[in-house]
């Protein structure tokens, strides 16, 4: 047993070297354009250059945040619901839940798109009760309707998951020690479902901030974001530079949110079922 | 109040699927309009089979996905045997940690990483590189290979060590042992991350916007470049049998009794 056999020895080895060429080597050139003008020369301008888009990182962030708290405050009660449900129910909405995460991200910004536009199917039924048309699409509302609409799921499933690993033994005692329901949501539940919460946001924080396909179709273009910068510079060469130093800092904020954030919970809670 | 929490609950579930049923409702109108319903037709699925991009598109996806998702299982699976074998912390931890870093990072900056590699690499004279299948099938075996790692590497730690010993001792050679012993035990998290990998493949779209060429669409990206600009029925009529497609796909899943397996601890969604 002290003897590892030659597969055990190498096994790793493709994987290692996949992950230098296609993950580390990528990311350092994202690091290489940040710092190079278009002839390769090094720079910093790229770099000071950001500063003129401090708004967008701004308004991205807004976005992000809201979309993210409200996802919270909808999803949170929602996963404590089925947490309490009897298991066969639990087992059938939590196939509920996950159906629209398979479903492709566009095709679901594309549908809430047919019912919010302009002559979508929300306006034709003002229109034909005799209302005036309201304009959605194109306003932050919409664009954060979106987000929330698309990443819902993706904050009630890991707190679902952390509330469902929960012993059900404390309710009891905190009940035989005098809590009532409220207070034992407050006081058990809520604590320790902290893991799968820090989960939740950073699931649907970080595709909601780097989104460009939600903001194109339900924004109408009158917003940018991040994303939508980002995918904008790499459509023409002679801005992937300025584009990969967008990523870059990007990036660095989202990593260093993230670690934060999991300094708050355990390492392995919070997971996500398949 | 139990009462009102399973009121909030089913509105919160109808309101999630509202817009994916008014979308499937729609794409048999005849009539390609949000404002009547003329009548059930199968119109726009027939407009839809009779585009050839389309149906290019549909196959590239699912060349793609089942290439990518086997490529990384292979890979991935390994990949989990050496994590568990290793006696070095370190090594165990820095490669589980890089592995997971297209988990972590937002989809856009793994496409635009990836991109920039590509453009670089193209540059280098006597390296063939072109945006397209290969591209493709790189960025999306990288994407799969964290999810596979991490259905397969539980498997390993789960399965009783002595009965590798026992084989071992009873004469096997260890590359048999690993065939006869180890391979059934960790198969259920092979065949979960097989099918979450072939499942990521075909739904994604950011990154493969950033790695593929106009000659080489996925399904996503045909769905992207034609709903840039207008509203087409043939779009619902296609969004309609992906939802299908999907349906069918989690449902056998389900039967299958293929359970309770960690897809993501922490990650990238869309």
């Amino acid at each position: 047993m002290n003897k590892r056999s030659f597969l055990e020895r190498f096994a790793a080895v493709p994987h290692t070297v996949w992950a230098v060429l296609f993950i580390l080597a990528p990311l350092l050139f994202v690091v290489y354009f940040a710092f190079t003008d278009t002839y390769g020369n090094f720079t910093f301008d790229n770099i000071t250059m950001l500063s003129s888009y401090t708004h967008i990182f701004v308004l991205s962030i807004c976005f992000a945040l809201i979309a993210t708290a409200i996802c919270l405050i909808i999803g949170y009660p929602l996963a404590y619901i089925i947490s309490q449900l009897s298991p066969r129910r639990q087992k059938l909405l939590v196939v509920f839940l996950m159906l629209p995460m398979w479903i492709s991200l566009l095709i679901r910004t594309y549908s809430l798109m047919a019912i919010l536009d302009n002559g979508g199917l929300l306006n034709s039924l003002l229109v034909s009760l005799g209302l005036d048309k309201i304009k959605i699409v194109g306003t932050s509302g919409a664009v954060i309707l979106g987000m929330v609409y698309d990443f819902l799921p993706y904050m009630v499933l890991p707190i679902y998951t952390s509330m469902s690993k929960l012993d059900k033994r404390y309710y009891e005692a905190a009940a035989d020690l005098g809590c009532n329901s409220l207070k034992t949501l407050f006081r058990v539940t809520l604590p320790l479902s902290l893991p799968g919460v820090i989960s939740g946001i950073t699931m649907v924080f970080v595709p909601s901030i780097s989104t460009f396909y939600i903001s194109q179709k339900l924004g109408g273009g009158s917003f940018d974001l991040i994303g939508d910068t980002i995918e904008r510079q790499f459509k023409n060469v002679s801005t992937y530079n300025i584009g990969a130093a967008i990523s870059l800092v990007m990036m660095i904020l989202i990593l260093i949110s993230v670690a934060v954030m999991n300094r708050f919970s355990d390492e392995d809670e919070g997971g996500m079922i398949v | 109040m139990k009462k009102l929490s399973h009121v909030y609950m089913w509105v919160v579930f109808a309101l999630l699927y509202a817009p994916i049923l008014v979308l499937v409702l729609f794409s048999f109108n005849r009539a390609g309009s949000l404002n009547h319903f003329s009548g059930f037709s199968l119109y726009w699925y027939r407009e839809l089979f009779r585009d050839a991009t389309a149906l290019t598109a549909l196959r590239n996806s699912l060349v793609l996905a089942v290439s990518s998702s086997l490529i990384a299982t292979v890979i991935g699976t390994l990949a989990a045997l050496g994590i568990d074998r290793t006696r070095s912390k370190f090594l165990k931890g820095s490669l589980t940690s890089v592995t997971n870093i297209p988990m972590m990072n937002p989809d856009i900056v793994t496409g635009v990483s990836m991109m920039l590699l590509f453009v670089a690499a193209a540059s280098v004279p006597f390296l063939p590189v072109r945006f397209g299948f290969t591209t493709m099938l790189i960025a999306h075996t990288t994407f799969n290979l964290p999810y596979i790692i991490l259905s397969v590497l539980p498997r390993f730690r789960q399965m009783d060590k002595h009965l590798r010993e026992a084989a071992l001792d009873l004469g096997c050679t260890p590359a048999k042992t690993f065939f006869k012993v180890e391979l059934p035990a960790i198969l259920p998290g092979i065949v979960s991350g097989l099918m979450i990998g072939f499942t990521l493949s075909l739904d994604d779209f950011v990154i493969s916007h950033f790695v593929s060429s106009p000659d080489f669409q996925t399904l996503p990206l045909y769905v992207y470049n034609q709903t840039a600009h207008e509203i087409k029925y043939s779009m619902y009529a296609l969004c309609a049998l992906m939802v299908f497609a999907i349906l069918a796909l989690l449902l056998a899943v389900n039967f299958a009794g293929a359970k309770g397996e960690k897809k993501q601890k922490n990650g990238g969604a869309a």
